[in-house]
């Protein structure tokens, strides 16, 4: 098998360097991939959109299909990775030991057969496999997990004028809440972001976006051409496009920040939810 | 010579993705553990990554977001030549994270078959199949 491999990688390696032969040079500005459309994005983005950061625009407006679809994809694997794990695991039973934390004094309780402590503040519940995370990792975060999320809403909504826009700050968000999960523990990042809540917020994100493609399909244009949103927003139809690319990519924000979340969770715990594999 | 060096200068870049790709690839099909197959999923996939970038380069222009786009230095002329091609960075910046997706969902299966065959080694778990 290997050596059939290598033949392959080979032949085809040999294939693919005698074909780039005929490819443009490296950072030759008439090269095909140049020529015919990108002209049009880089001229026209800003007379049509009103929207500086050409990536942007491109991608929630000329080629809101895709994204739209690209979101689609993304809420799927989410929900893939829910069935998969998660879904299976619901059969098995709840372990039937129990252990719960006291916050302020740090005494461990066992609780068998099946009892439980009603949530409260004064006690949270921990798996037999709980190590005290470490002092200066857990304060370290803290104070850090606030400015990473500042910083993402800034790259979701600054995505108009400066690298960024939804996907970069749906995953930026997404990183700080498993960076909790990573510092503290699975529980710890559960309790603050539900699954039921990220199941939500990834739909309600592709929703978003849909949504608002259908609304202009309501208000007599053509599906996701947001200058339909110009009467809703009582601006030009230029600024409504900027500003419907602005609402699209809030909606990819949330779906990417869910989904990164919920694939976290799922995948780093087996779907257990619980500490560890 | 110097025809030679000209064209390994215009093409090397293609020639470091072909190899990337190629790396990639060998771990999809020769190698055994699944996760080392995921792993090579990953390079390739980055290999495309940075193929499509290399294919937005122009020489002399900046990246892709228009200078002065508002207020009052705002000129309307824009050049294309002066800024590089979206249009790459566009396709990879929803192919980066739909890779991220993809890869959960790889490591999801990966575990699913973990738990019923306890191994990731692929001749391992065709023997097993094979016994049943």
């Amino acid at each position: 098998m290997k050596i059939i491999g290598l033949i392959i990688v080979v032949v085809t390696g040999a294939l693919l360097i005698y074909a780039a032969a005929d490819f443009p040079a490296w950072s030759d500005p008439a090269s095909p991939a140049s020529t015919y459309l990108s002209p049009h994005f880089i001229e026209k983005t800003m007379e049509e959109t009103s929207v500086p950061n050409i990536v942007t625009a491109v991608l929630a407006d000329y080629r809101g299909f895709d994204t739209m679809f690209e979101t689609t994809v993304i809420f799927s694997a989410g929900v893939v990775c829910f069935f998969l794990l998660r879904i299976s695991r619901r059969e098995e039973e709840e372990p039937e030991t129990r252990y719960y934390r006291h916050v302020l004094t740090g005494v461990t309780i066992q609780l068998k057969e099946g009892y439980k402590i009603p949530p409260s503040d004064d006690f949270e519940r921990i798996d037999a496999a709980w190590t005290p995370p470490d002092l200066i990792i857990k304060t370290g975060c803290r104070i850090l997990i606030p400015f990473v999320q500042l910083f993402a809403l800034y790259v979701i909504a600054h995505g108009h004028h400066s690298p960024g826009g939804g996907f970069q700050g749906g995953v930026i968000l997404g990183a700080s809440i498993i960076l909790l999960a990573i510092s503290h523990d699975l529980r710890t990042a559960v309790r603050r972001m539900s699954e039921k809540l990220m199941a939500i917020l990834c739909a309600v994100g592709v929703f978003i976006y849909a949504g608002t493609g259908a609304l202009c399909l309501l208000l007599k244009l053509n599906f996701l051409d947001y200058s339909a949103l110009a009467e809703v927003l009582h601006v030009d139809p230029i600024t409504a496009r900027s500003h419907g690319i602005l609402i699209v990519e809030i909606g990819v924000g949330i779906a990417v920040m869910a989904t990164m979340i919920w694939i976290y969770n799922n995948v780093s715990s087996a779907g257990r939810y619980r500490q560890g594999l | 010579m110097t025809d030679l060096i000209s064209t390994v200068i215009a093409k090397y870049n293609y020639w470091i993705y072909i190899t990337l790709m190629m790396i990639g690839l060998y771990a999809m099909i020769a190698k055994n553990n699944l996760v080392k197959k995921i792993v090579g999923m990953n390079i390739f996939q980055t290999a495309i990554i940075l193929f499509y970038v290399s294919i937005g380069v122009k020489k002399g222009a900046t990246i892709p977001i228009l200078e002065h786009g508002h207020g009052p230095d705002a000129h309307h002329v824009v050049h294309a030549v002066d800024y590089i091609n979206p249009l790459p960075h566009v396709l990879m910046l929803t192919a980066i994270v739909v890779g991220v997706a993809t890869l959960g969902v790889a490591l999801a299966l990966a575990i699913r078959i973990y738990n019923n065959y306890n191994t990731l080694e692929e001749d391992e778990i065709l023997a097993q199949i094979r016994e049943k």
